[in-house]
């Protein structure tokens, strides 16, 4: 009998990565950057793939081994999958470690996630030593999507718990202490919210969290966020909706 | 078809395998065929709790890698012919067990069996995960302090995530609170949580508080379940337990301190 059934098939889709843009070639500062993001949000970036991004730094004339900084972000948890605006030498050293160089071009737009921590210019200070994309929404590039369907959760969220959507998220039960949730529109918890809430994660500055007792680790929405450090200088009786304001965290008690 | 029940916490020394001793001899008393398996390999708790730690020969990891068979390892109790033993290995390390291994031994024993009851190590690694990941029931052992909690919280979250019924988008696993080394004084005076506190985190259906008593010690000494010590408020507490787990109504008891020896005398039940 003759089959007839493909042994394999290729499909075209998009995904989402992280570019991390380089402007320092200081090893030490960097790492500890990078640690200082993943502290914030832990699960995201677990496991996470990543783009490198040399042209701040090769701008800058700053020279970084490419093995360096793929071992270094290897060990705190990343996975590069690609590097653009590499000089001759670090393309040189991506194609030897597999590494696929500038073919993410036309997906920079898109591949977006935490805020803007590019030096200004008027800041005389040393750049960043790492900075993560700044959004730049380009919605020539990413096809006119439907909107995607909210995602709602009945049960509790535990400590080390995750939830990602890709709409709205609306959860009915606790959010315990050292879960984190996330979701690319806004995120409503009609119970209490003790651990980490992203709203907005792919640069939807419109997003707004909405809860019912505000005792979150940390909130962010499209990357600004507030730590509980923030949020417990005040207590709030009632529950509140949080959005973004000229990059700043607004709270508000529904009253 | 045996229920399959785990006793974990996620945190060390809350009481588990106390509570796996005294949960597993109360069923076994009821007239249920129960076993309880030791799955902290490398400690070995469980069989002196029993009191059987002179019989062990086989034990756990022996049966899973075929080396006895299951009737060679299990060990009946001294004290109920319906409870029976599989005692945890103290010479292997916890790579011994492995998923399918423990999943054929569960089979197994699911065939002739009411109740197995699985006493967790601590922690969040391969040995706690292995314990629950078949369960049908999770008996979550909490001591009224944050950090308890805390990792309670931790460990329903890998319960509803991890665990075979959450593979295979079944039912989720039952999971009931059990707040163990509960001391009624020290929670008045603010010194421990109360049970408000910590179900204000955990949210879970109560099955029982057990009052942190002296009579554990010894009847762990003298490898006498302490749920056979009738006289103790421990022993009676986890009686209680058992009666709720199989579906009777107990109103809970042990939350208030104590009042003082007159009243106890003349007083009423509270
Ligand atoms: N209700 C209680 N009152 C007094 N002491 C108790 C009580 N419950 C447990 N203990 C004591 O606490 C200690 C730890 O108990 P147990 O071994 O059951 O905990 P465990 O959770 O199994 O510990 P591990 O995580 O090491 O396996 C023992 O010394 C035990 O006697
Ligand atoms: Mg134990």
């Amino acid at each position: 009998m003759l089959n007839t059934s493909p042994v394999l098939e290729f499909k075209s889709s998009t995904f989402f990565a992280p570019i991390l843009i380089l402007c320092s070639h200081d090893l030490v500062a960097i790492e500890e950057a990078l640690q200082e993001k993943i502290r914030l949000a832990p699960e995201f970036f677990r496991d996470s793939p990543l783009i490198i991004d040399f042209r701040e730094l090769n701008k800058l004339h700053l020279d970084l081994d490419f093995a360096q900084i793929v071992q270094l972000l290897r060990r705190v948890g990343f996975f590069p999958v690609g590097i653009r605006g590499g000089n001759e030498l670090q393309n040189k050293q991506a194609r030897e470690l597999w590494i696929p160089i500038d073919t993410v071009r036309e997906l920079g737009g898109t591949i977006t996630i935490g805020e803007t921590a590019k030096p200004e210019p008027s800041q005389p200070a040393a750049p960043q030593p790492a900075a993560v994309a700044p959004r730049e929404p380009q919605p020539s590039i990413a096809p006119p999507a439907a909107p995607a369907p909210a995602t709602l959760i009945t049960h509790p969220i535990r400590s080390g718990q995750r939830i990602y959507a890709t709409g709205d998220l609306i959860i009915m039960s606790q959010v315990s202490a050292g879960a984190e949730i996330m979701a690319e529109g806004n995120i409503h918890v009609y119970n209490t919210l003790r651990g980490r809430a992203l709203a907005g994660v792919h640069g939807n500055t419109d997003a707004r969290i909405f809860c019912f007792d505000l005792q979150a680790e940390l909130i962010s929405i499209a990357g600004d966020y507030k730590t509980s450090e923030d949020l417990n200088k005040q207590k709030y009786t009632h529950p509140v909706q949080i959005y973004l304001q000229n990059h700043a965290l607004i709270i508000k008690e529904i009253a | 078809m045996a229920r399959i029940i785990v006793v974990t916490s996620g945190k060390g020394g809350v009481g588990k395998t106390t509570t796996s001793a005294a949960i597993a001899m109360g069923l076994a008393k009821k007239g249920h065929k129960t076993a309880v398996i030791d799955f902290d390999v490398g400690l070995r708790n469980l069989d002196l709790i029993l009191g059987c730690e002179r019989r062990v020969v086989y034990d756990f990891i022996n049966v899973i890698n075929g080396e006895a068979s299951l009737n060679q390892a299990l060990i009946r109790d001294k004290n109920c012919n319906q409870l029976y033993i599989l005692p945890a290995s103290q010479t292997r390390d916890k790579d011994a067990l492995s998923l399918e291994g423990v999943g054929k031994v569960l089979d197994e024993l699911s065939k002739d069996f009411d109740y197995i009851v699985c006493d967790s190590p601590a922690g969040i690694e391969k040995g706690a995960n292995l314990a629950m990941y078949y369960a049908d029931d999770a008996f979550v052992v909490t001591n009224p302090e944050i950090s308890s909690v805390r990792d309670s919280d931790r460990m329903l979250g890998i319960l509803s995530s991890k665990s075979r019924r959450a593979e295979k988008s079944e039912e989720p696993i039952k999971e009931y609170l059990l707040l163990t080394r509960y001391d009624a004084d020290r929670v008045k005076s603010g010194e421990m949580l109360g049970l408000d506190d910590v179900q204000e985190i955990l949210s879970l259906e109560l099955l029982g508080i057990i009052p942190e008593s002296k009579s554990v010690l010894s009847a762990s000494n003298a490898g006498i379940p302490v749920i056979l010590d009738e006289k103790s408020e421990a022993g009676q507490a986890y009686a209680d337990v058992v009666d709720r787990y199989l579906g009777e109504t107990r109103p809970h008891r042990f939350i208030d301190p104590k009042k003082g020896f007159l009243s106890r005398l003349f007083g009423g039940r509270k």
